[in-house]
């Protein structure tokens, strides 16, 4: 493998970084499409160097944009998000009904067999495809139409649909997360939806176990072991070993069970690594002291990463989609910060640099491993 | 035809891959409406950014000025006032200050 590429998304541009095998000097370009906020970059795992962005801000609404060539160039393509069928409403924060609206699209996932196949989730929580690169969606409403949509409510960031999980060995095969409605799962492609929430506990609901209703944060799962799914909740770090039917807290010993981001080693499947937030409202890590937390059991038992990370004075956050792996060897991890750092440890974990210090809030982070 | 000039923010001058005004040939009558719809066809890539693709009307936080008026809130079929027409000032399309 000859490097890395590392898909960063501002709340004012994005940026591109790119680094050899040993990830230790890093090129760094952009802003692109300066003074958007950029929710997602995403990248084609068939041809590498055909890139989507998400791109979107309060004057002119929702842009999606796609390049050909590792970021060099872009062209505007679809923006047409219409629903497939009447909206209908959902819960606003007070409970009451609004009708359900397009405002953005927060996350792409460019399909691993296809590429011209990509999903966006967008807010309000709706899942879209497109199956000519982006250039035009058509909605997958069965999921928006679950009789339990009028139900959902929106997180702090809003009604948002944020991952998209398909299974590695059939796509048909999809689980997303919302917030705050959870897990829903596909296994015919969208047409039906199931939800998968059974174990999740969310304090801050009449019944704290619904079927729907949970405010799940981010999901990951290592593609050799798609049947076992790590969660970060609002609060509540969770496992499925039956591919989201039913969840269990791993929250074990970490200081802090609220956060926004997990994933999962490159190659180690029992290896987990989230950042721990203080509190939902206090959204800074614990003691001024960023670190991420690996757990190399698969959860409960986790250790605290700090080797050139901030260790005084740090309250940023690290939101749902600024923590990334690559697949080289050692596996990389990286993660981006409200404060507009991007660091990297090219040895799973063990040891931290920052690529960038001074970026534009961080939204998202996405790596590529290049051939 | 109408040659109509139109000033836009630079973020959708970059989103159109122009510089400066823009100037689209409208026809008779001359309406907001005709002169957006002109905007958009030579320029798909403004398509939603300006007016809600769904219902038309003016995103929320887009206003519209010429000839020191505000039509932000005009109807699609308002005339263009004669400073626009006879090219001697421009359409402005103009960011809300609470945006971004």
């Amino acid at each position: 493998m000859s490097g890395v590429r590392v898909l960063v998304g501002t709340r004012k541009g994005a940026f591109i970084l790119t680094a050899d095998g040993a990830r230790d000097d890093w090129q760094v370009s952009g802003p692109l499409f300066g003074g958007w906020e950029i929710h997602h970059v995403a990248g084609s795992p068939v041809e590498p160097d055909r890139l989507w962005a998400a791109q979107s801000n309060g004057w002119f609404g929702q842009i999606v944009n796609r390049s050909e060539d590792a970021g060099a160039t872009w062209e505007v393509v679809g923006n047409d998000f219409e629903p497939a069928s009447e909206p209908g409403t959902h819960q606003f924060y007070d409970g009451s009904s609004v009708p359900w609206k397009f405002n953005r699209v927060w996350h792409l996932r460019p399909s691993a067999t296809d590429a011209d196949t990509l999903l966006a989730g967008v807010e309000d929580a709706a899942l879209f495809r497109s199956t000519d690169a982006g250039d035009s969606w058509t909605e997958v409403s069965g999921l928006r139409e679950h009789e339990s949509g009028s139900d959902w409510m929106p997180g702090a960031g809003g009604l948002c649909l944020h991952t998209i999980l398909p299974h590695p060995d059939d796509e048909d095969r999809i689980l997303v997360a919302i917030s705050a409605a959870g897990v829903f799962a596909t296994d015919d492609a969208g047409a039906s939806w199931t939800p998968s929430n059974r174990g999740l506990h969310s304090s801050f609901l009449p019944d704290p176990e619904p079927e729907v209703g949970h405010c799940v944060h981010k999901l990951a799962r290592h593609p050799d072991r798609p049947d076992v799914v790590f969660m970060q909740k609002h609060w509540d770090v969770m496992r499925s070993d039956d591919e989201g039917r039913t969840w269990r807290e791993i929250s074990g010993d970490l200081p802090t069970d609220f956060g926004f981001a997990i994933d999962v080693h490159a190659h180690e499947p029992d290896t987990v690594y989230v950042v721990p937030i203080l509190s939902d409202e206090q959204h800074y890590p614990p003691e001024g002291r960023l670190r991420v937390y690996r757990s190399r059991t698969g959860g409960d038992e986790w250790e605290p990463l700090t080797n050139g990370l901030p260790q005084s004075n740090c309250w940023v956050n690290v939101l749902r989609d600024a923590m990334a792996v690559d697949t080289m060897d050692p596996c990389g991890v990286y993660v981006g910060t409200t404060g507009g750092q991007v660091y990297v440890s090219p040895d799973a974990g063990d040891h931290w640099q920052p690529i960038v210090r001074d970026l534009p809030a961080v939204l998202s982070v996405e790596v590529q491993t290049l051939p | 035809m109408t040659r109509v000039r139109i000033a836009m923010p630079h973020q959708l001058r970059d989103l159109a891959r122009v510089t400066g005004e823009v100037v689209v040939e409208v026809d008779a009558p001359v309406t907001l409406g005709g002169v957006l719809d002109a905007l958009e066809a030579a320029h798909p890539a403004l398509a939603g950014t300006i007016r809600d693709r769904t219902t038309g009307r003016r995103r929320p936080m887009i206003r519209i000025h010429a000839a020191g008026e505000d039509l932000s809130d005009a109807q699609p079929q308002q005339p263009m006032p004669v400073e626009v027409t006879e090219g001697r000032e421009p359409l402005r399309l103009v960011g809300a200050i609470a945006g971004g």
